[in-house]
Parts: C-alpha cells; structure tokens; sequence
C-alpha cells in the first residue's frame, strides 16, 4: 500500500457521494484521476485489503433486527461448528475470540421474529448454547480506521 | 417476504443490487438502473432517501482490519451499574478510538457484562493502553471488565437480504 491507497481509505469510509460520477468527486477530492482511484479500488478489494465498497444499510431502519450472539464451541469441532454457523446467510459477521465463549456472530433479519428461528436454527444444529446479546442501546458507532504510513 | 412501511419493492430492489457492492464503473448508480430498468435520475433519488432515513448507514469502502494493520481488535466487556450505564455509555462511546459501543443484556451466572466497547490497535499493548482509559473514565463504576481479542474473522459478509 502507498501514500494514495491510504489517502483512499482514511478518505472514503463514508463519504462516496450519491451523484452521477461519485468516484470523479471522490478521486478529485484525494487528488488522482477518476480512472486512477478506480483501478486502485479494484486492486485493494482483489488484495482484500477492502472487503468492499459500497452502502452499509441499517436492517432495523427497515424493519430488520440485528443481535450479537456467542457460543462455546468444543476445540475439536470448532471448524465444523463454524461452518454450521457461517452456513446461514443471516449471519453477516462471525469472529473467534479468545473466551470460553469462543465463538461471537452477528445475525441479521428482516424480521425481529427471525431472530430467535436462526439462533434456534443453530442451536439444533451445531448441539451448542447460543447466548443472545440483543442491544439494549446503541452509544456510539462510527468505524472507520485510520491507516498510518 | 413482507415489504417494511418504510420502503418499497423498487428500494428492496436497490438493496438487493448493492448490498454486496458499487460497480466500479464511472456512472454506478446509472448502472444499476440500467440493471433493474429503472430511470438514474430516481436511483440517486432514492439512494439520497435512503440515507437521510437512515436505512444507509454511509456509502464508502469497507477496510479489511488485519489487512490495514489492526491486528489487536478487542472486544472490551463491562460490568457496571445499571443505573448509571447510560451516562457512562454516551461518554465511552465519545472516545475517538471506540467503534462501537452498546448496552447488552446480562446473561447470568454465566455473563456479568453489559457494556460492550469495541477497541482496535496495532498492538494488544496499544489496546490495553485504550482499555486502561476506558477504566479510568469509567472510574469507582468498574465492577469488572475483560477483553476479547479476536483471533481469526471466522465470516465478514455483511448484510444479506434476499431478491424475494
């Protein structure tokens, strides 16, 4: 990655526009041509160092539930578990972590009463407890990371 | 699928053609209406709707963590009083290096915590320098916390909503 790469992501996080050329507005903002900021979108998503670009939807916003749910998986099932868990297209995000609940997945519906049918789902499929940690309250959430040289 | 009160078949539509990406292409949105037969002018109309209500969150890329140089990304679990979870939430969440930070319910015997505040950094030294500070603003209200690292992104998709 170079200095114009890490212009694109600590500049592009939020802020592609909605208009006709968004990518012209946002390379002239960075200081590149349109075909140039293009080409370097497509080569960081093909590197992974995008997992994409484009609009994040809020699913409750329109009428969807989101929840942060965890689970023990045994050590010697784990990758069988996780392949269960991440089988399920409502599961948008999953992570191992450090924990006797090693396992920590956001599920995502269109409908709140999904919610309890997917973590049912995996209940009965992987033989594990699902822990659901609906929020509450929403703080604070803004991610956007910044890349240092 | 039951369509929400607050959008349409025709946004349902536009959700399902983007949810997984732009095209990276000069004119995306004209051609996405050009994928769903649709007039440019009213994709862009929409999209700027669906944003100001909120159903966009933001339009922009998507960093991979581990691939820009997050390789700490903690998981910052708290235990403090309910009556004063609100305040302390609002005032965590302001701290420029949380992502993320929500009220969740406790699960006990097994789980205490309920705040949760997510903290990235290069190093889990730079992370737990963060947590110290979160201790700190969080003061005599701390009752017991612990950080969950993340060791492997196991599913990083995104939001899926089906074409039906």
């Amino acid at each position: 990655m170079d200095a114009i790469d890490r212009a694109i992501i600590n500049s592009l996080q939020g802020d592609l526009p909605v208009c006709e050329r968004p990518y012209l507005e946002a390379a002239q903002r960075i200081g590149i041509g349109e075909d140039e900021l293009l080409a370097r979108l497509s080569s960081l998503l093909e590197r992974k160092v995008l997992t994409r670009i484009g609009p994040l939807y809020q699913i409750e916003r329109m009428g969807g539930a989101f929840t942060l749910a965890a689970l023990s998986a045994p050590a010697d099932t784990y990758e069988q578990v996780a392949e269960k868990v991440n089988a399920l297209p409502e599961v948008a995000h999953n992570y191992a972590r450090e924990h006797a609940l090693n396992m920590w997945f956001v599920v995502a519906t269109e409908t709140p009463e999904q919610i309890e049918q997917v973590i049912a789902r995996i209940e009965r499929e992987t033989g594990c407890e699902v822990f659901n940690f609906p929020k509450s309250r929403e703080y604070f959430v803004e991610l956007k990371l910044k890349v240092a040289p | 699928m039951s369509v929400p009160h607050n959008i349409d078949a025709v946004d349902r539509a536009l959700i399902v053609a983007t949810q997984q990406g732009l095209p990276l292409v000069a004119r995306p949105y004209h051609a996405i209406a050009e994928q769903l037969e649709l007039d440019p002018e009213e994709v862009i109309a929409r999209m700027r709707r669906l944003l100001e209500l909120g159903v966009i969150r933001r339009i922009g890329v998507v960093p991979n963590h581990y691939a820009i140089g997050y390789r700490a990304n903690g998981m910052s679990v708290w235990d403090v009083p309910d009556e004063v979870i609100d305040e302390l939430g609002e005032r965590v969440g302001q701290l420029e290096f949380v992502s993320h930070c929500y009220r969740r319910p406790r699960r006990l015997p097994h789980w205490r915590y309920n705040m949760f505040a997510m903290v990235h950094g290069k190093t889990r030294d730079e992370v737990e320098e963060k947590v110290a500070q979160i201790a700190e603003l969080l003061g005599e209200h701390v009752r017991d916390y612990q950080i969950l690292y993340s060791t492997r992104i196991l599913k990083k998709t995104g939001l899926r909503i089906s074409g039906g």
